[in-house]
């Protein structure tokens, strides 16, 4: 729903060539660069004391109340909240302003995955002269990493979805499975166990699902992906740990003990309420989205932490999750600044995104308030999920990077892997697949390749 | 029907008047004319023109993430043409023209002729109805047919099921093909019906007395009188499938969300420019592919067009 659905927002208009033409081909571009120096704080009180007006482009449902508390802290501040659509369509549009040099906002909503490929094209403001340095403690290492790769900071975290093992207890009990397994081995005997004692499969690989996969690469400690900033990249989606967890799931997927379903639509959804997948390995993101989906299950789910790969290891993948940047185009940098950090930093803004809006906070001090953490939830049997993913989110690899282009790194995940996962094929063999078509389209548009 | 004697009456006054009125009248109205057109032609320049020619400047160019845009002369169309993606695309719409199209011209004209012989009952609703899928958006259409292809509860899969053949899987690589096929020709069957049938409804009742005198029957008027009467609006609906088909686009785009990995990138030659343009931020090439396309679409329309010309030439020589 929130931030993963990668599938489902490939639903784009007509018009191929009328925005073909209209996007034309200058990159556009602010450079206004850091190098005057750090924002006083006159200058911040005087920006943010000036009628201004803002431009906000989100997709985060009722996000409107959050701004509502900026709007009160600053009245002579004006925010306008725009929902240009979810996903690939928002950042085909913000694409498109950023190129037209005009009708940009100032601040944008942008997914960890695709902060480097605004970087790439200079989009992007350089928080650190706004002091974007002092917030670098108050959020969880891994994410924070993800807005600051290198000097740079190029957003504020916003939500993030680290990923663990929701499960139906019920079923897994019928097969005699009372603990959730530890290690992706107990995993794949307890899938055999579950699909013998009640048909259920144990959880559903989306075959055109790359966030779920490069979250298993993620826990793993795989690093399929960098990116210097400038023009060197490195892609190694093929290595021997990338092929360790291909061989792992093309294994349960072969033996029909793991569907591989498309996920996010009628069909997959289904499948969660009617106990047709026994669990879901997913994010922080899904517990709630799982009460919404499968109502009528309540009580009968539980969490857990991923299986692991050795045992007595608690490690984590990633998988989705937010930030809000400043545009390089805005006219009005100091005051887009603390709209973005304000929204996810301010003490109630950001308890109001977890509790309100649902998203899995990265904020120390939201992650630490007993108010989030010691809820309990009746869909999972009273249990503290926010808690346990707390602690989760502890355990994830801090320097997992992405490529400048995750929309190709996407679609030919479909092309490639997603393809033969459905088919119940060899996946590793489809990771070099992948890795070449990667390797020559990054080649093709100049980049020196690692 | 009362208005019509008045429009005759009027109409010679409006055609062009006679030469002796001399030249200053005609320079008015050729001025006139000009402004007439003026405002359309501007829309035509500024919208159709001016873009076409840019997106063909576009396709000469190259344009990188790293280094950014460079010309590039023909290396977009030398590309395009080698690109076995692409190539497979039109490949794909020429089987999808090949099977589809005459399925549902052959449709059309059936009910277009059941509906001209004024025999069938309720034929003004049958029309309608025929008609209605048309005027439903293709992506309403689309997401329409989505939910009745569905494996799990879309109704066709259940009917099957109950009746013990198993869940026909639709949406599956093998299959998507025609199912989108199937939608197609559903959305489309009433449109070219009522080209056709308003072609039909113009041949002059004299033909067919000539005909029935003769000892012609029902069939054989159809086949000799009608068919061969309404040949320039066939060809019409034919070159309208050709264009139709080349540029399908809504239909692969939102089954894609149903079944991504039965629709890959370049299913259609159209939505493979998109992703091109959009997905792999390839801009140049994109506008490179879509002017191959139009060409394409530009030569097999002719072609069509041609070789009917050429038959009826032949036959007029031949009788």
């Amino acid at each position: 729903m929130r931030n993963a659905p990668r599938t489902a927002l490939s639903l784009g208009a007509g018009a191929v060539a009328a925005a073909l033409i209209l996007s034309g081909c200058t990159p556009g571009g602010g450079d206004e660069g850091g190098d005057n120096g750090p924002i006083t704080e006159e200058q911040r009180e005087e920006a943010l004391n000036t009628p201004t007006e803002l431009t906000f482009w989100t997709w985060v449902p009722d996000i409107e109340n959050e701004v509502a508390l900026f709007e009160e802290k600053y009245p002579e501040i004006d925010v306008t909240v725009e929902n240009v659509g979810q996903g690939l369509p928002h950042y085909q549009k913000l694409r498109s302003a950023i190129e037209a040099g005009e009708g940009a906002p100032d601040v944008a909503q942008i997914e960890y995955q695709y902060i480097p490929s605004f970087v790439l094209s200079e989009s992007l403001l350089d928080l650190t002269p706004y002091g974007a340095e002092d917030l670098s403690g108050d959020y969880v290492d891994w994410a924070w990493n993800q807005v600051a790769p290198d000097e740079a900071i190029w957003a504020i975290p916003q939500d993030v979805g680290p990923m663990g093992n929701l499960y139906r207890e019920d079923i897994l009990a019928q097969a005699g499975i009372t603990e959730p397994p530890a290690t992706w081995e107990e995993y794949a005997t307890a899938a055999r166990a579950v699909k013998d004692a009640t048909g259920s499969y144990i959880s559903n690989l989306g075959a055109t699902q790359a966030g779920q996969m490069i979250g298993f690469f993620w826990q793993r400690g795989v690093k399929p992906f960098g990116y210097d900033g400038e023009e060197t990249v490195s892609i190694e989606v093929n290595s021997d740990e990338a092929k360790e967890v291909a061989t792992y799931w093309t294994e349960l997927i072969q033996q029909d003990l793991v569907s591989t379903d498309v996920d996010f639509n009628d069909q997959w959804y289904q499948g969660l309420a009617n106990g047709k997948y026994a669990g879901w390995l997913t994010a922080a993101w899904g517990p709630v989205f799982l009460q919404g989906t499968a109502e009528g299950t309540s009580g009968l789910w539980r969490a857990a932490p991923l299986p692991q790969w050795a045992e007595g290891e608690q490690v984590a993948g990633n998988w989705g999750g937010s930030s809000d940047a400043v545009l390089a185009s805005s006219e009005n940098p100091i005051a887009a600044y603390e709209l973005a950090k304000f929204i996810n930093h301010d003490e109630e803004s950001a308890m109001m995104l977890a509790t309100e809006q649902f998203l899995y906070p990265p904020q120390l001090s939201v992650l630490e308030d007993t108010a989030f953490i010691d809820q309990e939830s009746e869909f999972y049997g009273g249990q503290q999920v926010n808690k346990l993913f707390a602690d989760i989110s502890e355990t994830v690899d801090t320097d997992f990077q992405w490529l400048p282009f995750m929309d190709y790194v996407y679609s030919t995940y479909e092309e490639t892997m997603g393809t033969v996962i459905a088919d119940k094929g060899d996946i590793a063999a489809a990771l070099d697949e992948w890795q070449d078509q990667l390797v020559s389209y990054a080649e093709d548009q100049g980049f020196t390749v690692e | 029907m009362s208005h019509s004697p008045a429009l005759t009456v009027e109409r010679p006054s409006a055609a062009p008047p006679p030469m002796r009125h001399g030249s200053s009248t005609k320079r008015k109205q050729n001025i006139a004319a000009y402004l007439f057109v003026l405002p359309f032609f501007v829309v035509f320049v500024a919208m159709l023109v001016v873009p076409l020619v840019y997106s063909g400047y576009l396709s000469l160019f190259e344009s990188k993430l790293i280094g950014g845009d460079a010309f590039a002369g023909l290396a977009n169309y030398v590309r395009a043409l080698q690109d076995s993606a692409f190539l497979a695309s039109i490949g794909r719409m020429g089987l999808f023209f090949v099977i589809q199209v005459p399925i549902m011209l052959g449709l059309a004209l059936f009910l277009a002729l059941a509906l001209d012989t004024g025999r069938a009952r309720g034929s003004k609703g049958v029309r309608l109805l025929v008609f209605m899928p048309y005027a439903v958006p293709a992506v309403v259409a689309t997401l329409m047919w989505g939910y009745l292809y569905g494996p799990d509860f879309g109704p066709i899969a259940q009917v099957a099921r109950a009746v013990g053949f198993g869940t026909p899987d639709f949406l599956s690589p093998v299959n998507i093909l025609g199912s989108m096929m199937n939608i197609v020709t559903w959305e489309f069957v009433g449109y070219n019906m009522i080209i056709m049938y308003a072609a039909l409804r113009s041949i002059p009742g004299e033909l067919y007395e000539a005909a029935e005198i003769d000892g012609a029957g029902q069939f054989r008027i159809a086949w000799s009188v009608k068919i061969p009467a309404i040949r320039p609006a066939i060809l019409l609906t034919v070159i309208f499938s050709i264009i139709g088909t080349f540029q399908l686009f809504a239909e692969p785009s939102l089954l894609n969300a149903i079944a991504p990995d039965a629709i890959t990138n370049s299913f259609t030659p159209n939505y493979y420019a998109y992703n091109l343009a959009f997905i792999n931020q390839e801009l140049n090439y994109a506008a490179a592919i879509a002017f191959l396309l139009g060409l394409f679409i530009a030569i097999v329309s002719y072609i069509v067009q041609l070789s009917s010309q050429r038959r009826e030439r032949r036959e007029r020589s031949a009788s």
